[in-house]
């Protein structure tokens, strides 16, 4: 009996799965960080998205607000303070608004654009990709020449066909954002689930007569995660810059919820007088979002894929 | 191998055809053509008058057939706000996007290739990690505010370099080129490094990639046992055979400058097809974006078409049928 449960504590199965899971997960969480680039995107993820959640409790001012802005305040430097005595650390714009003001609440709009339409990209492109991969046969040809084809222009093209079409807004920037992206998705999803599907937990799954959907949702869908994780993590990423860069060319979200795109484009006219914090505040703000999610998803490409596993 | 080529030649026109119908079906029948195309301001029965001198009366598969049959002449009806033909007004600014592309994608090869290079080669030195912690940067850089920043430090901090605009031109085959100038020179400088920045990281990250792959292969072992000098390993063994997926990559990669030329030629005042395709969805001019659409799916299929082709070429491995 002794020797029994000496033998199962040292099978692999044992090793992996048995354990309770905060054991597992710390030493996963050490593996993670022990990587220095993996440590500060993280701290410059949970900083962004700290300041976008509390942005209206922890912003001196709200520049939505006409009540509080003051036109006398206008294109002051940074680090001048208002007549009134609150500081404008990173000076103000044309409008007199509070720069870290407006950053802070622009990063709200420029994450729940690209949190959105990315998540709903993949949704969409893993969906389809894992159903071409199950399939096969002639779904999987069309949807993958669709996928091809998709792939074969570049996402900004992609994204000014669809705002061309369906004019400008916030709503029509995400949807152009999910036609731009899922392609990504799909592809992905269908090179992992084509390895997948040619294991034997499948064929078990299919001989013990298992409907397809659950096949597909409960057995092929979460060994084909990995991936998908880290392009979605990417994407995000992608999408932020995207949506910014619409913003920038006038295409995008509203002017009353103004994402870091448009805070950029707004300081565009004052840029060659000089003015320069109304662009290049909000410009790093940007860059900091986007450089920490890239990192974060750099080193889960890393510790996600089986070929670089200890 | 024909059989192959014209199959892929058949199959191109299918997805512009395919394309064809999304542009025609997104403008005619999501936008609203009778609220673009018609001045508000007009009575009821002038309204009518135009709808039926633009034909839009008529079923929507005989508007469509309409359509294809401008495409095929290259018109695509005239621009609202230039009074010519929509496809001349594009044309005319060809060679300027053409320029500044070209430009970008010397420099991002000039730039990214070598030091994609070194840091394959060497990839434990300072320097290399250096050079891939500065390529992660140049993904992550928005572009657009890159391209602000340019223009604030050297055109109004340091007023070197002008921001706005082509310059000087000088003819060349009865186009104008802005590169034959020093004004004009001067004034592509910026837009190019900005629109190649991205492209250089890309290179240069794939070249490493590649680098480090080819670097492991028996063949560059034995050259290295043969004792040839590291000289010729290098240009030889190593990289003759990065060129395949460089190739595909500067190949794929022009047509996405062409398309990423739309921010860079928005930015810098650059009077390209780039800034023109803004300023007619800004100005509703719909012969001009329609016409700027179709343009690029063409463009992109034959791109890849291309691209296929010149894999067969460079790879005799990779033969067309292989893929169906």
């Amino acid at each position: 009996m002794e020797s029994k449960i000496a033998t199962e504590a040292e099978s692999p199965i044992a090793r992996t799965g048995q354990r309770p899971i905060s054991r597992r997960i710390w030493p996963a969480l050490r593996h993670f960080f022990s990587s220095p680039a993996a440590l500060v995107g993280c701290i410059g993820l949970v900083v962004v998205l700290f300041t976008a959640i509390f942005a209206p409790w922890i912003a001196p001012q709200n520049p939505y607000d006409l009540q509080q802005l003051d036109i006398m305040d206008s294109r002051l430097p940074p680090g001048s303070e208002s007549f009134s005595g609150v500081p404008y650390l990173l000076g103000t714009d044309g409008q007199g608004r509070d720069i870290l003001s407006g950053i802070m609440y622009g990063l709200r709009t420029s994450l729940i654009v690209g949190i959105a339409s990315a998540f709903a990209a993949a949704l969409i492109g893993t969906t389809l990709g894992l159903m071409a991969a199950y399939l096969g046969g002639r779904t999987e040809n069309f949807m993958m020449r669709l996928v091809d084809l998709q792939l074969s222009f570049p996402t900004i093209l992609m994204a000014l066909m669809v705002l061309a079409i369906l004019g400008n807004g916030v709503t029509n920037v995400v949807l152009a954002i999910i036609v731009a992206e899922w392609a990504t998705y799909a592809r992905t999803a269908r090179g992992t689930a084509l390895v997948e599907r040619e294991k034997e937990y499948i064929d078990a799954a299919r001989c013990l007569r298992i409907p397809g959907r659950r096949v597909l949702l409960r057995h092929l869908l979460p060994n084909c995660l990995a991936p998908i994780i880290v392009i979605a993590t990417m994407q995000v990423a992608r999408a932020i810059g995207l949506e910014a860069t619409l913003s920038f060319l006038g295409l995008g979200a509203s002017v009353t919820q103004p994402s870091l795109g448009m805070l950029i484009s707004n300081g565009y006219q004052y840029l060659l007088s000089g003015l320069y914090w109304i662009s290049f505040y909000p410009g790093i703000a940007l860059l900091i979002t986007i450089v920490s999610i890239n990192l974060v998803g750099d080193r889960l490409r890393d510790v996600l894929n089986p070929r670089n596993a200890r | 191998m024909v059989t192959t080529l014209i199959r892929r030649i058949i199959q191109a026109g299918f997805v512009i055809l395919a394309m064809t119908v999304i542009v025609f079906l997104g403008v005619n029948v999501i936008g609203n053509p009778v609220d673009i195309l018609i001045n508000p301001d007009l009575n009821q029965a002038e309204r009518l008058r135009v709808i039926e001198n633009l034909g839009l009366d008529r079923p929507l598969w005989q508007q469509y057939l309409s359509f294809l049959h401008g495409l095929t002449e290259g018109n695509f009806g005239n621009s609202f706000v230039y009074s010519k033909p929509a496809l001349d007004v594009i044309l005319e600014r060809l060679p300027a996007t053409l320029e500044l592309a070209l430009c970008a994608m010397v420099i991002a090869i000039v730039v990214g290739l070598p030091l994609g290079l070194y840091a394959g080669l060497y990839p434990n030195r300072v320097s290399s990690r250096v050079i891939m912690t500065g390529s992660i940067l140049g993904f992550s850089l928005p572009t657009f505010w890159v391209g602000l920043m340019l223009i604030l430090l050297f055109a109004v901090q340091l007023g070197w370099l002008p921001s706005n605009g082509r310059g000087e031109t000088a003819m060349l085959f009865g186009v104008r080129w802005s590169f034959l100038t020093w004004d004009g020179l001067s004034h592509l400088l910026l837009p190019a490094l900005n629109l190649a920045l991205f492209k250089t990281s890309l290179i240069l990250r794939l070249t490493r990639a590649g680098v480090q792959e080819v670097i492991m292969q028996d063949y560059v072992k034995f050259a290295r046992a043969k004792g040839l000098r590291e000289n010729r390993i290098i240009l030889v063994h190593i990289l003759k055979n990065l060129m395949i997926p460089v190739v595909t990559i500067i190949g794929l990669e022009f047509g996405s400058l062409i398309a990423f030329s739309i921010v860079t030629e928005s930015i810098f005042g650059w009077p390209g097809m780039g800034k023109l395709i803004i300023d007619s969805i800004n100005l509703l001019d719909r012969p001009v974006i329609v016409a700027y659409l179709m343009m690029m799916v063409v463009l992109f299929v034959s791109l890849n078409f291309i691209i296929d082709v010149c894999y067969t070429l460079l790879d005799p491995r990779v033969r067309l049928d292989g893929k169906g």
